[in-house]
């Protein structure tokens, strides 16, 4: 019953969707009230992003709502928990990074795609823009800080090789270019904000990847459970 | 603030004057203590129940059982923050700062809406909340956008529009249930069994029971009284209920033809002064939630600071970002 359409909409979609709800999930929780409406600001970005990508794939609810785990083809970075704040702006950094890149070049092609990233790579830079702040506040804020933002950076590194796997009909995108130059990006936000970029492998045996294909990560079954308990709850409903 | 003897210039003249023509008193003005006083309580109390009415409406963000109903939560739940926002900005107005008022809010000395002490316990509260508890703080508010107080009468006419705006969505979300399966039906009425009388509560105790009003009036803070509010509120209620095909869970309710009115039946007042107590079936996960955010985010503000102290010629502070964050 549940479609499998094979167009990029689906994977960037799924993107948008998953980063959105994680995002979502900090309501009420934020260090302080700017940051309430701000991450909720980029939660609802993600969460237009998503509708008008899977509304390209088929139909939006029974997309999010009605697909099994193994159905979805996000990668494995923007369904790691929310973590402490820092995890979450690490997370941020490195997602709207690769985002921005994509979309840039998405907008200048003629593809279904182009009308989209010409809009989203505007808020896409808000985005990165707002990492990068936060980076750079808690990279040379305390020492406390620090720690705290170099660990969120490390425990995420693994998850970034991902993100330049090619995705299947985007044959166009020169995924190495995007991926040096995120390289670069990184490299100088971290730098500017006294922190290290991670040593660690972004591809191997113990690396993460396989989002694209449907392989995802532990947390990402009990993300699922909560969106989908109540639609599913009520087969046929109208919201 | 410093407070100038007024009868040494004539200022408390000059305010009672401002009053009585039904103009605006603004920031720099003289005003009595008592009068600021009472400002700050009220605004306070006001913008702690916007952050604390986040949480009953935030715990259904992740269940949200549509993409579009999820947007329209989400971007409710970061409206109340924005009215926070508004709010802790037009009590800093009178000498106040949002860090000493959060302070209050998390060490028990001031409160917040009672009404967020009751739980979310289905998709359905969702609605009642937006319908309910919304429509009876726009029949509070409407109110205020003429407070004498110009910066909270400001803030005001902004907070007024986007809660007319929940408001609808709150009624179109409970009629889509009302109208949709036997169970979504049964939902919708059940949220509405348990919220419509904690939404009468919001108006607070009856006229002769309460304890600021007199006074607020005389300044021009307050418009209308309690009761009359209540009663306004009831009376917008009962057809809108009839739409919706639900049905307000009070048998007296019936038109009285001589007052031109609903007459309603009594309020439990023991309820709303036992939630107000704290004994609220929410009352300590709420303020305990608030604690722990703000525990926890400790370290990243005081790392803000810390990074606005050694970079001051390029202050990345908070501040202008989230402007552009609201936009």
């Amino acid at each position: 019953m549940t479609p499998h359409p094979t167009t990029p909409a689906l994977p960037l979609g799924d993107d948008a969707l998953i980063l959105s709800h994680r995002l979502g999930e900090w309501a009420g929780n934020a260090p302080v009230l700017e940051e309430e409406v701000a991450l909720a600001n980029i939660a609802l970005d993600l969460l237009g992003q998503a509708r008008i990508l899977l509304s390209l794939a088929g139909d939006e609810d029974e997309l999010a709502y009605l697909r099994e785990e193994r159905h979805f083809r996000n990668v494995q970075l923007v369904e790691q928990p929310n973590g402490d704040f820092a995890h979450t702006i690490a997370r941020q950094l490195y997602f709207s990074t690769y985002q921005e890149l994509l979309y840039d070049h998405l907008a200048t092609t003629d593809t279904p795609l182009t009308p989209l990233a010409g809009k989203a790579v505007k808020e896409t830079a808000y985005h990165r823009d707002h990492a990068t702040q936060w980076t750079l506040r808690l990279g040379d804020g305390t020492d406390e800080s620090h720690t705290r933002m170099q660990r969120a950076l490390d425990a995420l590194w693994r998850f970034t090789g991902e993100l330049f796997d090619p995705v299947d009909g985007l044959d166009d995108v020169p995924w190495q270019t995007l991926r040096d130059e995120w390289t670069t990006r990184i490299t100088s936000a971290l730098e500017r904000a006294t922190l290290t970029v991670p040593a660690g492998p972004r591809h191997g045996a113990w690396t993460a990847g396989g989002g694209r294909q449907g392989l995802h990560t532990e947390p990402f079954g009990r993300l699922l459970a909560e969106m989908q308990h109540l639609h599913r709850s009520h087969p046929g409903a109208t919201w | 603030m410093t407070t100038i003897a007024p009868e040494d210039t004539g200022q408390e003249a000059l305010f009672d004057a401002t009053i009585a023509a039904d103009e605006r008193i603004e920031p720099r003005d003289w005003m009595p203590d008592d009068y600021r006083a009472s400002l700050v309580r009220q605004i306070a109390q006001h913008a702690h129940s916007e952050i604390i009415g986040m949480q009953p409406e935030a715990n259904w963000i992740t269940r949200a059982p549509s993409l579009r109903r999820k947007a329209i939560l989400m971007a409710k739940v970061q409206d109340e923050a924005g009215h926070g926002l508004y709010l802790y900005s037009a009590a800093e107005t009178l000498g106040t700062g949002r860090d000493e008022l959060l302070d209050k809010l998390h060490t028990g000395r001031q409160k917040y809406s009672s009404i967020f002490n009751y739980p979310t316990l289905t998709w359905a509260d969702v609605g009642a909340i937006g319908w309910l508890v919304d429509g009876a703080a726009i029949t509070n508010q409407v109110p205020l956008c003429r407070c004498s107080y110009g910066p909270y009468a400001r803030a005001m006419v902004r907070i007024c529009k986007e809660e007319s705006f929940h408001q609808r969505q709150g009624y179109e979300l409970l009629l889509t249930l009302s109208r949709g399966t036997e169970t979504q039906h049964a939902m919708a009425q059940d949220a509405i069994d348990r919220w419509w009388w904690p939404s009468l509560m919001m108006f607070g105790p009856p006229d002769d029971e309460s304890a600021h009003s007199a006074q607020s009036m005389a300044w021009k803070i307050k418009r209308h009284s309690n009761d009359e509010l209540r009663q306004r509120f009831v009376d917008i209620c009962v057809p809108q209920a009839e739409t919706l095909g639900l049905t307000l869970p009070d048998p007296d309710l019936r038109w009285n033809e001589e007052r031109g009115h609903w007459d309603f039946g009594p309020i439990d007042w023991t309820e709303f002064r036992e939630v107000l107590k704290g004994n609220g079936p929410c009352n300590d996960e709420r303020i305990g939630r608030r604690r722990r955010a703000h525990q926890e985010g400790a370290w990243v503000r005081e790392a803000a600071a810390a990074h606005a102290a050694k970079h001051p010629a390029h202050p990345p502070h908070a501040g202008t970002d989230q402007e552009e964050a609201a936009r």
